[in-house]
């Protein structure tokens, strides 16, 4: 009881609400927590626009979660049961086309919202020391998130979640001696049958989101323990008023609530425009080849992940065969995921943030984005889109080369990192941050 | 509490002898829930061997039958399609199936026990999709020099009417050239080489 009264509640305004709090606070430590984490949070004052997409992948992971729970009250994970029953989700349950393309159209906008995020990392350094766990645990999520698109991806038995999980289980094929029995035993058959479609479904809805949410969560307390990073990249701990609060700060509640309840406002315009008007997206978000029913039989005209996974994708076919072995090219699409893990550790700037860095960052950065947009094309098409070059260069596909290009490009971005940021040219941090 | 720095050898070893035990058969816990992954008995008993009939099929055909579900072709070739294959020698990667793609009597010119029946698993050796059937009529998309093949749709690897890869696709090696053995002149098992099965 001794520590209720150390905890006064303040300003409910009613006396019976004040003592249920103090009830509940002195079994479970709710004012401390909201304190800790939203009233008395004290995030930088000058985030920006960047600053949206955190708060707005946790909003789509609910939304997920949510639409995802609703899905599967009538989907039926049977090869034989499962196309159809999204079409029935579609056509006869009432609510169930907006539910499932909410869900579907989250699935785009759950990797738009986590690149963009990523990439806020990368302009103002917010992978460095000390948030180098804080970024782990984020790679960690998008591993994550990768799996459960992938696994999802299946779920509605068409032709092209058929073939896609045909082409990502078989890289495990190419691994040496183990590969053949590793692809048997992901797919519980000798081709992608209902036992894989069970599997991945289980996966999909249990074992990822579990750890994904631990992984949020941990990714969170994280945050919460370094603190935020902010544009000017300086830490606004250095300078606190007497109590311990950052001068530079200002508590998350109701500062950056409001903030990014404006951002969820903007953000769901945008999603709901989406799921009325343009749910596939040209074919970007839902490919026309999934609305055919899974044949194992005919293989599509044209494979190709969707939008999300190009640049891996592209990366993967850019490399030729070794010794008759495509594993190469699957090492390299692994390492070209796994090397994020290292970004803390190759990144030797002397400040963090973009605003102070100098030309050679700069341009490595840009360098970085074209390559990956250009990977990320490539790979949602054919290699011969671009026609072939002459018979100088061997007939090979000019859609190859310049894959070849960008992945070459794509590494040289992390392995020269420890150099180029450490000779570039900086300009000095300010004590206390900008606007 | 603090000034008790004494550790208790034998109590200390008995629970690290406890966890290493526990952790043992926690490993040993995860054994049935990996097997489980294991292809069943009901989907082993789905890839027992399929017999094909070819006594319709004339030459230039080609059919498909369905193996353990994976497109299996059957082509008749003719004389031309055979004289291509010479052709394209220089062209092919592994011209003489060195690499174990194809049983050992299949290992010949023309990767088949007879020559002008081609029996292929349709399934691209890079990435598994099931390439396309090309004739020598697709110049216009294939190249001038093309005499006949299968195009894989997905990254655009290319086989001659052997099965056997050109130089310069994703794909590693040729096509598979499945086990099988012939029933009688006009029927084909696949799947298995002993004859009398």
């Amino acid at each position: 009881m001794a520590a209720a009264e150390k905890t006064p509640v303040r300003g409910t305004g009613s006396v019976a609400l004040d003592s249920a709090l103090t009830w509940v606070d002195a079994r479970f430590p709710l004012i401390s927590t909201w304190k800790a984490h939203l009233a008395e949070y004290y995030a930088p004052k000058n985030f920006n626009f960047w600053y949206y997409f955190g708060s707005l992948a946790m909003l789509v992971l609910a939304l997920q979660i949510v639409t995802g729970i609703f899905l599967t009250m009538n989907y039926k994970p049977d090869a034989n049961l499962a196309f159809a029953s999204v079409e029935y989700i579609m056509r006869e349950v009432p609510g169930g086309w907006i539910i499932r393309y909410m869900h579907s159209t989250g699935a785009s906008a759950f990797f738009i919202c986590v690149y963009l995020h990523m990439f806020r990392s990368l302009l103002y350094g917010s992978h460095r020391k000390p948030r180098e766990l804080l970024w782990i645990f984020g790679v960690l999520i998008y591993l994550c998130l990768m799996g459960e698109a992938f696994f999802g991806y299946l779920l509605p038995w068409g032709q092209m979640s058929y073939w896609g999980a045909q082409v990502i289980i078989n890289l495990f094929s190419a691994i040496p001696f183990v590969g053949p029995d590793i692809s048997l035993w992901i797919r519980g058959d000798y081709v992608i049958s209902d036992a894989t479609l069970n599997r991945f479904f289980a996966l999909h809805v249990i074992a990822i989101p579990l750890i994904l949410l631990g992984l949020v969560v941990a990714h969170l307390l994280a945050l919460h323990e370094v603190g935020s990073n902010n544009p000017d990249g300086i830490e606004i701990k250095k300078h606190k008023d007497a109590k311990g609060v950052p001068l530079d700060g200002i508590p998350f509640h109701p500062y950056y609530t409001v903030k990014d309840i404006f951002g969820v406002v903007v953000f769901l315009i945008v999603f709901a425009i989406v799921v009325f008007f343009a749910p596939e997206m040209g074919g970007y978000f839902l490919e026309a080849n999934n609305f055919i029913p899974a044949n194992p039989l005919q293989t599509p005209p044209h494979i190709a992940p969707v939008w999300y996974f190009t640049p891996y994708y592209s990366i993967l076919r850019s490399v030729p065969p070794l010794f008759n072995s495509q594993f190469p090219g699957v090492v390299a699409m692994g390492v070209s995921v796994m090397i994020l893990f290292a970004l803390p550790w190759l990144d030797r700037g002397a400040v963090k943030s973009i605003r102070y860095r100098g030309t050679y960052f700069k341009a490595a950065l840009t360098a970085f984005v074209v390559v990956f947009l250009v990977l990320g094309y490539l790979g949602t098409e054919p290699t011969t889109v671009w026609g072939q070059f002459g018979s100088w260069l061997g007939n090979v596909d000019r859609a190859t080369v310049v894959a070849r290009v960008c992945s070459v490009i794509y590494f040289l971005f992390f392995i020269l990192m420890p150099w180029y940021t450490k000779v570039d040219k900086t300009k000095p941090e300010p004590e206390r941050v900008t606007h | 509490m603090s000034d008790d720095k004494q550790i208790n050898k034998s109590r200390r070893n008995l629970v690290i002898a406890c966890s290493a035990a526990g952790g043992v058969a926690g490993v040993a816990a995860a054994v049935p829930f990996a097997a489980s992954w294991l292809p069943s008995e009901r989907a082993k008993a789905g890839g027992a061997p399929v017999v094909a009939d070819i006594s319709t099929l004339e030459p230039g055909q080609m059919m498909t039958v369905e193996w353990r579900s994976k497109p299996v072709w059957i082509v008749r070739r003719t004389k031309e399609m055979l004289d291509g294959l010479t052709k394209v020698d220089a062209k092919v990667s592994d011209p003489k199936s060195d690499v174990p793609m194809q049983p050992e009597y299949a290992k010949n010119e023309y990767r088949s026990i007879k020559p002008e029946v081609l029996v292929l698993v349709g399934v691209c050796t890079h990435l598994g999709c099931s390439p396309q059937e090309k004739s020598a009529e697709d110049k216009a998309e294939m190249g001038a020099d093309w005499t006949g093949g299968f195009l894989c749709p997905c990254h655009g690897s290319k086989f001659d009417l052997a099965g056997r890869v050109f130089k310069g696709s994703p794909a590693p090696v040729n096509l598979e050239v499945p086990k099988y053995t012939y029933l009688s002149d006009t029927r084909i098992l696949i799947g298995d080489d002993t004859k009398g099965a």
